[in-house]
């Protein structure tokens, strides 16, 4: 039962990882990403490990993924040139991911960790539960987590700055932004 | 299941990742590849916390998790930048980092 519940999130992962690289609109790019990210909480959820599931479920596909929906939805899915400007460079590059997943394989499956080719030990009833995790964060990892709170609040901080600096600059400093606007578009040209 | 069929399928999901980056020049995609790839390593470190039977690898996949979610809005709100600038959503043609 658990090897058939493996097997078929392993799939749903690879293919909805297949399919974020391989289809051409973004929009359905990103649909590929949510089926990928709800395959993972499955591999969590045999993991033992429900928080992070419900963590990835929550976060991820529900409030991450709608943020790029919405941004998709505003830029527009522009259709990329399907010829590749340098050539070769897919040969290239599917060489390299070639040599770097037998590489990684290797790395892992050679090494001393006597644990891999085992299930891992039996673990007590409350493994990988919100409480369980609650306790870990608040007890011995509380810096990181207040750090990580912090690192957000820049992160949002930032990305108002930065997307609302045009806006600013129509409403009226355009005075202010006119300088930097106007030794930017001419070196753009044809867009316009 | 053994613990090294989750560690070959992060591998492979990197790599797919990987190649994404590599390949697609729409800077949103690689946005999203860079998430293919952060939750490949996600996979790994649950899979090494379930090896060792301890949750403190969750921990890290948690602040992994954070990190992303960071580097999605900061990368959204440049491209949501750049697309009002009116300059081309193009990894080839933005080669300037200027202004």
């Amino acid at each position: 039962m658990e090897a058939v519940l493996f097997f078929l999130a392993a799939i749903g992962a690879t293919g909805g990882a297949i399919g974020v690289v391989a289809l051409r609109n973004p929009f359905y790019s990103v649909l590929a990403l949510v089926a990928h990210l709800f395959s993972l909480a499955v591999l969590f959820l045999l993991l033992t490990s429900a928080f992070v599931a419900a963590a990835q479920v929550v976060v991820y596909a529900g409030a991450v993924m709608v943020l790029y929906v919405f941004v998709v939805a505003y830029v527009g899915s522009d259709h990329e040139p399907m010829l590749d400007p340098i050539p070769g460079q897919r040969l290239f590059a599917g060489l390299l991911a070639f040599f770097l997943f037998v590489e990684v394989s290797a790395a892992v499956l050679s090494s001393a960790l006597k644990a891999l080719g085992t299930h891992g030990p039996d673990v007590p009833a409350g493994f990988g539960d919100p409480a369980a995790i609650g306790t870990l964060l608040l007890e011995k990892f509380l810096l990181p987590f207040e750090a990580s709170s912090i690192l957000l609040l820049i992160a949002a901080v930032g990305a108002i700055v930065l997307a609302s600096r045009k806006r600013n600059g129509e409403a009226g400093g355009d005075q202010r932004n006119g300088r930097q606007v106007g030794a930017q578009t001419p070196s753009v040209g044809a867009p316009r | 299941m053994n613990i090294s069929w989750y560690i070959v399928l992060s591998a492979l999901l990197f790599t797919i990742g990987a190649i994404g980056i590599l390949i697609r020049r729409s800077p949103m995609v690689i946005l999203l590849c860079l998430e293919l790839m952060l939750n490949a390593a996600n996979l790994a470190l649950v899979a090494f916390s379930r090896e060792v039977g301890n949750a403190q690898g969750q921990v890290f996949a948690l602040v992994v998790m954070v990190i992303a979610a960071c580097e999605v809005v900061v990368g959204l709100g440049l491209i949501v930048a750049i697309f009002r600038r009116k300059l081309p959503l193009d990894v080839d043609d933005l080669r300037e980092l200027r202004g």
